[in-house]
């Protein structure tokens, strides 16, 4: 059995502890704002945090989650209005929106842990995240307006 | 696209689409000629001019349009207007751009608007096909007609409420005044009486002239899902859950054409949660879109269906094309591209002008297969249950998909339904609906509701791929330097080798992307298909033909500037030469020539607009000026989807063979723009595409399976290096100037454009593709 919180709400597992959660959030909760890219942590788009950090969701496991506060884009914002939310919606940011979940949530880890980054550093922390419809230049600015305000 | 090989291979006449009543009314009236609307419309002096329709090649698609507001707007008594988005959605906002166009013309409040996705019925809705750069193209006419008709509605039940001449009323933001009286009736007062007035015919609308708009045009819309796509509530292909459904996924056979020859299940059914493993039957190169076969493993969830096949022992006869590789077909390619092929356009002479010609400058150019690897893989649920069947999917053709699967189940098309999710990414892979027929038969075969997820191994290992092929082009110059001959040589894997036996001939629509309707002005000018023979499932792909097209022609025109100590920009100016509609007779082009599938007369090739565009970017990118050392800029103009397009490319190539690009300018002439902020978009997502596909993309097929299955050796351009800052520049028309496509077209010029850049940048001339490490040392 193994226990931990989703979105601020307590849940325990006793099935498969391996189990990504990914697959166990999908498919055991219902939660499917997280999605699955490539299920090797090469794509980004099932991007959760744990305890606030980012991780890809397909590699971490749910015995990886014991006693952690896991967040889903559902759960990052009782409102939706995340910062980065807002400024994703200001710069009109989504095509398909597939991986826009996994880039937001990756966006809003970087910022909680350097509110001010450089170009460089927002472009090392997003490409982990791909975006094959190609909204890198309004992620990039997105995640810039969000840091700043402009 | 479909409907095009379908015709080329039934041979058959252009099918007459079925229309509605209404529109056959209005149209009859209307197609006539230009006088005949004057005169019906001759009492509103003025008017006339604000929507003259035009013929387009919407009609010719199967199911053609609808024009019916009763199809697709509903108006409900607190004033909600309910408008069908019935074209996928697929990341180029057409969803919330037509009904935009809708709600504009019928002077509906856009923020009361509600999209409802439609189910796959084109009896209904018309063609629903969300390929070919056509969603606007096609529908931006029947979209005003819907909204002016269903304004007329509004306005005529608030003119007979108030016993009034309809020409005392008129309908602003989501009510009808009284233009005298300053009586209003809002529409959700009016819903009623309006939806039950017969819809008038079309010679009887008044449109909006243009300065009227509220949202076309402007690029104040937002697309509809936004928020729900930021809050992780869209709904794409895996999203929908039904009690009691289950999850498979399915072991393909690794070369197509493959059958499962034996498999050991007793590992795969001793995991947990494995409740069934089911043989589906598989089908070869030719069978459309029909399952490849294998073995599924079905279960209570993701995870468990994946260990489940992970378990399975499975033993495959890999059939006719077992020894297939990438390499020898590139050779046999060559070989091909290097001999006569079938002409398939022939202007003067240009056999005797090359073989007069003070000299023949001669380029190849080569691209392996591509898969779209969009973010979603393709999913699909199905529920078959009682005779029915319930779909919901990620698919491009919702009533294809209809059609194929009853056609595959051996059901009734009325009894199967399809629901269209959101698309995580299309590029053409969700056209083909061989996982949707896979959960069909599944949930059948085990008697629940059954998801089929594909894995981002599955995506890559057995897409329908785009082409492969050898472009060979021959130019012959006078002693004067001066171009006189242009042959060019294709061969390719054809998408025909999809639906029929393969004869290595390319389709029309095919030749007509770049081969044929190459528009330098040249005195002679042969194009000719070489024989190209496919080894795994060919399908279109983003921009299809016109991506090696471009990179052909755009690059050779660049190399032989260089040998000429040209400027790249002025040459290709002059080979485009003077602006002109071609002649396509005068050309040598066949009658029956692709054109995109559009009329030639409403939709001519024309060079004026095309060196506009070259002159546009070049303006805008500064052309000319001195950039440090490792820099470059490469310019690249295309046609396609009859929306003309160039870009200049700013490169830089590192030392270590690096590529990065910290600028592009594209100017892109698509007519008449409902939203530019979309066409921004995906402006700057072509340029993405073809980084891409320019820098990394290539599958390769060993003893007849592909090697790449994930993104470690089947990369995508990343936030680390991606085109930096996309300039668009759009030129602006009138709604007269005929909308044309966006989705695709940006895709074919930036590949040359980059080319072209990292060979000023590097001294580095990148032939075949993709550049992979060409560059480094």
């Amino acid at each position: 059995m193994v226990s931990f919180t989703v979105n601020g709400v307590g849940h325990s597992f006793d099935g498969d502890p391996n189990t990504p959660l990914l697959w166990y959030l999908r498919d055991e909760l219902g939660l499917n704002g997280t999605k699955y890219g490539c299920g090797t942590g090469l794509c980004g788009a099932c991007t959760i945090h744990l305890d606030g950090q980012a991780v890809r969701g397909c590699l971490a496991t749910v015995a990886e989650a014991e006693g952690a506060a896991v967040t889903t884009i559902e759960g990052l914002s009782p409102d939706g209005n995340h910062p980065v939310q807002v400024a994703w919606r200001e710069l009109n940011v989504p095509q398909c929106g597939f991986c826009q979940a996994g880039q937001i949530m990756q966006a809003a880890s970087l910022l909680a842990a350097t509110p001010n980054p450089s170009d460089a550093q927002i472009m090392d922390e997003m490409q982990g995240n791909i975006c094959r419809c190609g909204c890198y230049q309004r992620i990039v600015g997105a995640v810039r307006r969000a840091s700043t305000g402009v | 696209m479909l409907s095009h090989i379908q015709r080329e291979i039934a041979g058959a006449a252009p099918m007459q689409a079925a229309r509605t009543v209404i529109q056959n009314v209005s149209r009859r009236g209307f197609l006539k000629g230009g006088a005949a609307f004057a005169l019906a419309v001759q009492f509103l002096p003025g008017e006339a001019e604000a929507f003259v329709s035009y013929k387009h090649g919407g009609l010719e698609m199967p199911n053609g349009v609808v024009n019916n507001p009763l199809v697709f707007v509903s108006i409900a008594r607190d004033g909600t207007v309910t408008i069908v988005a019935h074209r996928s959605e697929m990341g180029t906002g057409s969803r919330t751009s037509i009904p935009m166009v809708v709600a504009d013309e019928m002077e509906a409040d856009w923020s009361r608007v509600k999209i409802v996705q439609a189910e796959g019925d084109e009896k209904k809705y018309g063609n629903q096909d969300t390929d070919g750069s056509r969603s606007l193209r096609h529908h931006i006419q029947p979209a005003r007609e819907i909204g002016a008709a269903m304004r007329h509605m509004l306005e005529q039940a608030a003119a007979q409420q108030w016993q009034a001449d309809i020409a005392d009323v008129q309908a602003v933001g989501h009510q009808v005044i009284h233009k005298s009286l300053g009586a209003r009736l809002s529409y959700g007062e009016l819903a009623e009486a309006a939806m039950a007035l017969p819809v008038p015919p079309r010679a009887e609308l008044r449109f909006k002239d243009e300065k009227e708009f509220r949202y076309i045009g402007k690029g104040q819309v937002q697309i509809v899902d936004l928020h729900d796509i930021t809050t992780g509530k869209a709904v794409y292909g895996a999203d929908v859950n039904l009690p009691g459904m289950l999850t498979a996924v399915v072991a393909r056979p690794p070369v197509v054409g493959g059958k499962v020859k034996s498999f050991d299940a007793a590992a795969a059914r001793a995991v947990p949660g494995v409740l069934h493993v089911v043989e589906i039957p598989g089908n070869g190169i030719g069978s459309k879109f029909k399952p490849l076969g294998g073995v599924a493993v079905v279960a209570r969830n993701t995870w468990a269906a994946l260990q489940g096949r992970d378990a399975l022992a499975v033993t495959w006869d890999d059939g006719l094309h077992g020894k297939a590789s990438t390499a020898e077909q590139e050779k046999a390619l060559r070989a091909s591209a290097g001999a006569p092929g079938d002409p398939v356009r022939d202007q003067g002479d240009a056999e005797a002008a090359l073989a007069s010609a003070a000299r023949v400058f001669t380029r190849e150019y080569y691209q392996p297969h591509m898969a779209h690897a969009a973010m979603e893989p393709p999913v699909a649920l199905a529920s078959v249950k009682d005779g029915k069947c319930e779909l919901w999917a990620c698919v491009q053709s919702p009533y294809g998909t209809r059609v194929d699967v009853a056609d595959f189940l051996g059901m009734k098309e009325e009894d199967v339904t399809v629901h269209v999710t959101l698309l995580g990414g299309g590029f053409g892979r969700k056209s083909k609906c061989d996982f949707v027929m896979e959960a069909a038969y599944l949930s059948r075969e085990v008697g629940a509701p059954v998801r089929v997820q594909w894995t981002r191994e599955d995506d890559i290992r057995h897409c329908f791929y785009h082409t492969t092929s050898v472009e060979k082009i021959d130019i012959g110059l006078d002693a004067n330097d001066k171009p006189v001959a242009w042959r060019h040589r294709s061969a390719a894997t054809s998408i025909l080798s999809t639906f029929a036996p393969d004869e290595g001939k390319q389709l029309s629509i095919e030749i007509g992307m770049g081969l044929e309707d190459m528009p330098y002005e040249i005195a002679n000018v042969r194009a000719e298909q070489c024989k190209g023979f496919a080894h795994t499932r060919v399908g279109w792909y983003r921009s299809v033909s016109n991506i090696p097209r471009a990179f052909a022609i755009q690059s050779i025109t660049a190399e032989l500037a260089h040998e000429l100590g040209r400027d790249e920009k002025d040459f290709l100016l002059e080979m485009i030469g003077t602006p002109r509609k071609l002649d396509w007779q005068a050309a040598g082009l066949p009658q029956q020539f692709w054109n995109n599938g559009e009329p030639y007369e409403e939709f001519p090739i024309d060079t004026g607009r095309l060196r506009n565009v070259v002159e546009l970017a070049a303006a805008k990118a500064g052309w000319g000026k001195s950039l440090p050392p490792g820099e470059g800029l490469g310019i690249a103009v295309h046609r396609s989807f009859v929306s003309y397009i160039a870009m200049v490319v700013h490169a830089k190539v590192g030392s270590d063979g690096s590529v990065t690009v910290p600028e592009v300018h594209a100017a892109i002439d698509c007519g008449f723009v409902a939203n530019p902020e979309r066409v921004r978009s995906q402006m700057q997502g072509a340029c993405v595409f073809g980084m891409t596909a320019a820098l990394y993309s290539r599958i390769t097929l060993e003893n007849g399976a592909v090697v790449e299955s994930n993104f470690h050796d089947y990369d995508m351009a990343r936030a680390s290096a991606f085109p930096e800052v996309v300039h668009t520049h759009i030129v602006e028309h009138p709604f007269a100037v005929h909308a044309t496509g966006v989705g695709e077209p940006g895709v074919p010029p930036f590949l040359p454009a980059l080319t072209n850049a990292i060979f000023n940048a590097s001294g580095k001339r990148i032939r075949n593709l993709p550049v992979g490490d060409q560059l480094r040392a």
